[in-house]
């Protein structure tokens, strides 16, 4: 049995409210069915790890729960996820403030052509017209964070595409919790990464959830161990089992999880 | 074991090979330094303060090339003002709201095809929509000739140069919740700024020296003129003209005139390149 050292705090999911539910989801690429009737619970302010295999699914599945598939053409989702009640593949939704209440962090950092300021003030500048102190305040709040501030508070008007890597996936974050979302989705959001900006970043997230319901993605089953509350793994287009951290990988109940868990393939 | 013989010749080949190349790209290069040495030699002596501060003379009198100099400004002006807002919403749209429609295959082929289509043609057809219901020729006749040469250029550049932003970057201003027009605005044209302007200039020292779509356009004036619905001279025009007369003060112009646009059209391509290699640093 693989040993891992799973997150102390990872048995608080009885207490845990769903905050989204995927009920009987599909997603289809024009004909091709990559992920077949889904069904997942993901609770308030806790974070769920999707894991699997390269082309499992879980970044499709990750991109339907904001409707970010929508920017193509061809990609289609049957099923129903509601968010406090609501529906939000009901097409009448405005995808836009679908996206306002669940913001996403992407693999590579995506620093736009613009100021570390500015990158924050673009998604604050959607919804709400602050006034120049009140914008500095939310850019400063947001950057301490994010842990970034002391690094970067002396340019903050100087290009943003001038950090490292880990500083950019920082200020990455940092744009998407000052529109102040519900819900963060994480793509692998350490792939890119050196190891201790990948620590960084973890850290980062078990700090979040006390205020955003987090899902992320991660080809790191030692890295879902770690930050994740609940861990779903995932296996051609299948959800094949989810459940507590703790449990899945103490106790997987599917040989097809034993297998991924240990090494045996992906 | 190596085969000395075998390997030797395979040295030899590629000896062959390289020579030919290094041959052929010093034959093209040197037309290029033949024509901007023949301008510098037959240009240089013309030039003077009268080519800037005078209008073009009658045959065999001083003068200058002033008129013909301010009337490509303004054409070439004017020609960038009307072609590139409809260029860089053309290509917008082929690069973002319609990258997946079968319209934009459409209008990618056609402004492939008006890309190569020979300048005249252009003028002509300006001609027949402008000059010929307006009863006279006239400058701006000219600029929307010149606008129409611009129009594929951009288009092309602004296309090319939004694909290449990457779309992690559109989908990262998406995920903020940002509408279609806002992450183009503030995502895409930020990225891509330094390739449209690039192709903008390049765009510019292309009809700069356009002569075939003002001929029958703008035609010309030796006079001192600057209302776009009367005849305008242009440095080009002015050359062509001068160029085939008899006269030796005319040729000595046109002479001056075709250094004066060679070296713009230099200026704006080093220019483009700059911003090029700026960028990609």
């Amino acid at each position: 049995m693989a040993n891992f050292a799973v997150n102390a705090a990872a048995d608080s999911l009885s207490n845990a409210k769903p905050k989204m539910d995927i009920k009987d989801v599909s997603f289809f690429y024009n004909d091709s069915k990559a992920l077949k009737n889904i069904t997942l619970p993901l609770y308030d302010r806790r974070v769920t790890a999707l894991i699997g295999p390269s082309g499992c699914g879980k970044s499709t599945l990750l991109r339907i729960l904001n409707r970010i598939y929508e920017l193509y053409p061809g990609q289609r989702a049957e099923g129903v996820i509601t968010l406090d009640g609501e529906n939000i593949l009901d097409p009448k939704l405005d995808a836009n403030l679908l996206r306002a209440k669940v913001g996403m962090v992407f693999q590579k950092p995506t620093p736009f052509p613009m100021t570390i300021y500015d990158n924050i003030a673009f998604g604050v500048k959607l919804y709400q017209k602050p006034s120049r102190a009140e914008m500095d305040r939310i850019v400063e709040s947001c950057l301490v964070r994010t842990a970034l501030w002391n690094e970067v508070k002396d340019r903050l008007h100087t290009s943003a595409l001038g950090l490292s890597g880990g500083q950019q996936q920082r200020l990455c974050i940092a744009r998407t919790i000052a529109v102040q979302p519900e819900i963060v989705l994480f793509d692998e959001p350490t792939s890119a990464l050196d190891p201790i900006s990948t620590a960084k970043i973890e850290e980062l997230i078990d700090e979040l959830k006390r205020d955003f319901t987090i899902v992320m993605v991660t080809h790191n089953m030692q890295q879902a161990a770690r930050v994740a509350d609940q861990t779903a793994f995932m296996y051609l287009g299948d959800l094949i089992e989810a459940g507590p951290t703790t449990g899945m990988f103490s106790n997987p109940k599917d040989n097809r999880t034993l297998d991924y868990i240990t090494g045996r393939f992906g | 074991m190596i085969d000395n013989a075998l390997y030797r010749r395979r040295k030899l080949r590629n000896r062959f090979h390289m020579m030919m190349s290094l041959a052929t790209a010093v034959f093209g290069l040197v037309w290029l330094v033949l024509i901007l040495a023949m301008l510098l030699v037959k240009g240089i002596g013309g030039l003077n303060l009268a080519v800037f501060t005078q209008m073009t003379p009658p045959p065999s009198a001083s003068g200058g090339l002033l008129n013909a100099i301010a009337g490509s400004l303004i054409l070439t002006f004017l020609g960038v003002i009307i072609g590139t807002p409809v260029a860089v919403l053309a290509g917008t749209y082929m690069a973002e709201y319609g990258r997946y429609s079968k319209l934009t295959n459409v209008v990618r082929f056609i402004n492939d095809i008006l890309l190569s289509a020979p300048s005249i043609v252009i003028g002509l057809f300006v001609y027949s929509i402008m000059v010929r219901p307006m009863g006279n020729f006239s400058g701006i006749a000219g600029a929307v000739a010149l606008a129409i040469l611009v129009v594929p250029v951009v288009v092309r550049t602004t296309e090319d140069m939004l694909l290449l932003v990457p779309n992690q970057m559109r989908e990262a201003a998406a995920a903020l919740g940002a509408p279609r027009w806002t992450v183009i605005r503030y995502v895409g044209y930020r990225a891509a700024k330094t390739g449209i302007i690039t192709g903008i200039l390049l765009a510019i020292a292309r009809i700069s020296g356009e002569t075939a779509p003002l001929l029958f356009t703008a035609l010309n004036n030796q006079f001192w003129s600057t209302n776009i619905f009367a005849p305008m001279p242009s440095l080009p025009v002015v050359i062509f003209q001068f160029a085939l007369s008899p006269y030796e003060d005319w040729q000595r112009l046109a002479w001056t005139g075709a250094l004066l646009i060679t070296v713009a059209v230099l200026t704006l391509s080093v220019l483009a390149r700059v911003l090029v290699s700026k960028e990609a640093k």
